[in-house]
């Protein structure tokens, strides 16, 4: 691949969102992430359950309160205090597609109406027949059709409401779009036609996109990097073809042998590395390492320190103390 | 030889305010001692309805068997009553299903669930049936059986539950185990540990397994046959080698194809565009032809028949009529590249 001059659009530093939980309990949701976002690219989120993927960018676009922590936009400061018209215009800047096409749109609201919404808020249309035009153009740009325009969303499948929150999100001509699992709730060939229409997108209007999922084939898909988040922790940070090819950290060589791949010679002659146990809870997680209690490689050190998130090679970000000559060495 | 399980045209309708659903439109299958066959295809074609219709769970007023035949072990299910179905119930056949919360009671202790069937079908004494609960509990891999046989389901992880549901539906020895979804609400490194699980219990138990999923994947990991459902009707079954390396049918090339290949690089998704059909007016013709690419004249008109490519290989499409145009799969419903 060329090394081209990437501008970055987001960074995102030591990022940290713990949520109450019981008696004096904290639970970290997500502990100490930090990574960049490039114009124009596609950066993945992957890790099962409760990993802290959704809680991850929630927090970038303010719906949290980060605890600690930092997140820059061209340079600004996103968490800083703002004033309302600052806050608005990131909002702007920023929009969010969510994994529930059946909760996420309000179904007492016309489709011409959720899609204007922020149309209306950025006062962005004149008269309304602006408006109006401007949801039909939208309703097309992301394949329906005017006349869909005076419906409710009951009315619609779950590909077709995805649809209306693409829609919604481009209303407002953003220019970073953070899609928590976007497609988790449609079958297979409609998530194909969702990806398909967001990848189109990104290429027309160069968007920049957060894109969480848990379907690692999926992710790989459309991704340029992909970050790897295990118990509030990004584990592994680098570009899809060379995750896949060469995964360093034994949490993401786990994961990709545990997805099953549509072909059944290779099904056949596999090995797996099959992980035991489940993933601890984030209130009390393990110390060190927090992948420790099931990671094939634990060593003593693992249980004591907190394995740094280093480059092991360009561009292939890790924390795992197998990558760490000091850390192998403290532990002999 | 004679098959363990045997649906002969099977057809199931809900009565609806909005009218008849027409879920199962005539369903032929069979399954054979301790294999395991798949039945894929997306939400609403009519997987669930087709494994309820053998149990014979359906919905009562509103979902019916409207024709054909279910037949076990000599017996018809479609025509058994109520109490011989009791009998055959998590006994001969049993289900698991997608959702391991729901289907496990939270105000019993897990032993107590196992030993329900233990204690109805086989007569068990109470210390024998406990005990026969800690040995499955072992063999579904809970670590720590003695005690952890008389904590509730809350105390137990997904996957554990997961693991516990299969348990009470292998607990008196079924001759078939319906899986729908099992592994769907799970995380993949825990649906790897459950897919290995029931391989190894298929193995030691000979159960024959019916394992309903959208997953191709899980499919092609776990399946030695296949069923393709699409629109309320089976369009494609075959060995899991057909079915993968050999389709026939283009709802089966657009499942392939519009799923991403870890070991490819291809930019496109083939998406299948439109939507499945309505089954309260389900196409005349093929169920398919609105949104297949192929689709002539003859589709809109005629249901397409079943049609023999191989002994244990079939398909649905007008396609492999003598008289239609030879068309090729797309690439990207390829599986394996060189093949
Ligand atoms: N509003 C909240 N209050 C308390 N705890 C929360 C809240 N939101 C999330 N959490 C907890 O934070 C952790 C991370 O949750 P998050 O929703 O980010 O996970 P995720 O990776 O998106 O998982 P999934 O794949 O299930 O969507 C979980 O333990 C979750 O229970
Ligand atoms: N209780 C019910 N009442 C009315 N329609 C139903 C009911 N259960 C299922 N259906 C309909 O039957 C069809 C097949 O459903 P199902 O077998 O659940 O699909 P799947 O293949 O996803 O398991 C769908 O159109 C569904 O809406
Ligand atoms: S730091 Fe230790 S426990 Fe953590 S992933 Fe690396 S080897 Fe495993
Ligand atoms: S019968 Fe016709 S419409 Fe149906 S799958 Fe075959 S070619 Fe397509
Ligand atoms: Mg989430
Ligand atoms: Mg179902």
């Amino acid at each position: 691949m060329a090394v081209v001059e990437r501008e970055k659009l987001l960074e995102v530093k030591n990022l940290k969102k713990y949520f109450p939980a019981g008696k004096k309990g904290v639970l970290q949701a997500v502990d100490d992430v930090s990574f960049d976002i490039y114009k124009g690219e596609t950066l993945g989120l992957v890790g099962e359950s409760g990993c802290g993927k959704s809680t991850t960018g929630r927090t970038i676009i303010r719906l949290y309160d980060a605890t600690d922590g930092e997140v820059t936009y061209e340079g600004e400061d996103v968490h800083g205090r703002k004033s309302r018209s600052e806050l608005k215009k990131f909002n702007r800047k920023m929009q969010m597609i969510f994994q529930d096409p059946y909760a996420s749109l309000n179904p007492r609201m016309t489709v011409k109406d959720i899609i204007a919404e922020g149309i209306d808020i950025h006062g962005l249309a004149k008269t309304k027949k602006d408006r109006d035009n401007r949801v039909y153009e939208l309703l097309e740009t992301v394949g329906l059709n005017r006349e869909h325009a005076n419906r409710y969303p009951h009315e619609f499948s779950g590909g077709q409401r995805q649809r209306i929150g693409i829609a919604r999100a481009l209303a407002v001509d953003p220019d970073f779009i953070i899609a928590d699992e976007p497609i988790s709730a449609l079958d297979v060939s409609i998530q194909a036609q969702v990806v398909n229409l967001m990848m189109e997108l990104q290429k027309e209007r160069g968007l920049t996109y957060l894109f969480i999922a848990h379907d690692l084939s999926m992710v790989k898909h459309i991704s340029d990097r992909v970050g790897v988040m295990y118990l509030g922790n990004i584990v592994e940070l680098t570009t899809s073809d060379e995750l896949y090819e060469e995964p360093l950290h034994p949490y993401t060589q786990a994961l990709l042998s545990a997805i099953p791949v549509p072909d059944p010679e290779l099904e056949r002659s596999r090995e797996r590395i099959i992980l035991e146990g489940d993933v601890p809870s984030p209130i009390n997680p393990p110390s060190g390492c927090r992948f420790r209690t099931r990671c094939p490689h634990a060593m003593d050190v693992c249980a004591a320190v907190k394995p740094k998130w280093q480059e092991a090679r360009e561009g292939h970000w890790v924390a795992c103390h197998l990558y760490d000559e000091e850390a192998v060495k403290q532990n002999n | 030889m004679e098959k363990l399980l045997e649906l002969d045209n099977l057809h199931v309708s809900f009565q609806t305010y909005g009218g008849e659903v027409k879920a199962v439109r005539g369903v032929s299958l069979s399954l054979d001692k301790g294999e395991s066959l798949a039945i894929v295809g997306e939400s609403g074609s009519g997987k669930s309805v087709t494994s309820k219709a053998v149990m014979r769970l359906l919905p009562n007023k509103i979902g019916s068997i409207k024709e054909g035949a279910i037949r076990f072990q000599g017996k018809d299910l479609a025509k058994a009553t109520e109490r011989e179905m009791e009998k055959i119930r998590g006994a001969e056949i049993s289900m698991i299903f997608q959702d391991p919360m729901t289907s496990l009671n939270p105000t019993m202790t897990i032993g107590k669930q196992i030993m329900e069937g233990l204690r109805k079908h086989q007569n068990m004494s109470k210390s024998e049936a406990k005990e026969r609960s800690i040995n499955l509990l072992k063999l579904v891999g809970i670590p720590n059986p003695e005690l952890r046989v008389d904590e509730y389901p809350h105390q137990f992880s997904g996957g554990m539950r997961q693991r516990v549901v299969i348990a009470i539906a292998l607990a008196c020895n079924p001759k078939v185990l319906i899986a729908d979804e099992p592994t769907t609400a799970l995380d993949v490194t825990i649906q790897a540990q459950i897919l290995d699980l029931m391989r190894d219990l298929q193995d030691k138990t000979g159960t024959a397994i019916i394992l309903i999923t959208h997953d191709l994947g899980v499919v092609a990991n776990l399946a030695q046959r296949v069923a393709v459902m699409y629109g309320g009707m089976i369009v494609e079954t075959g060995t899991v080698d057909e079915i993968f390396y050999k389709p026939k049918h283009p709802y089966t090339w657009g499942l392939l194809a519009s799923m991403p290949k870890l070991n490819s690089d291809s930019k496109e998704l083939l998406a299948i565009p439109g939507t499945p059909p309505d089954l309260m007016n389900p196409p005349k013709g093929c169920p398919f032809a609105a949104r297949c690419p192929y689709a002539m004249e003859v589709c809109l008109e005629h249901m397409p028949e079943a049609t023999n490519v191989s002994s244990s290989h079939k398909a649905a499409c007008w396609l492999l009529d003598e008289r239609a145009p030879k068309v090729e799969p797309p690439e990207a419903a390829v599986v394996g590249g060189a093949r």
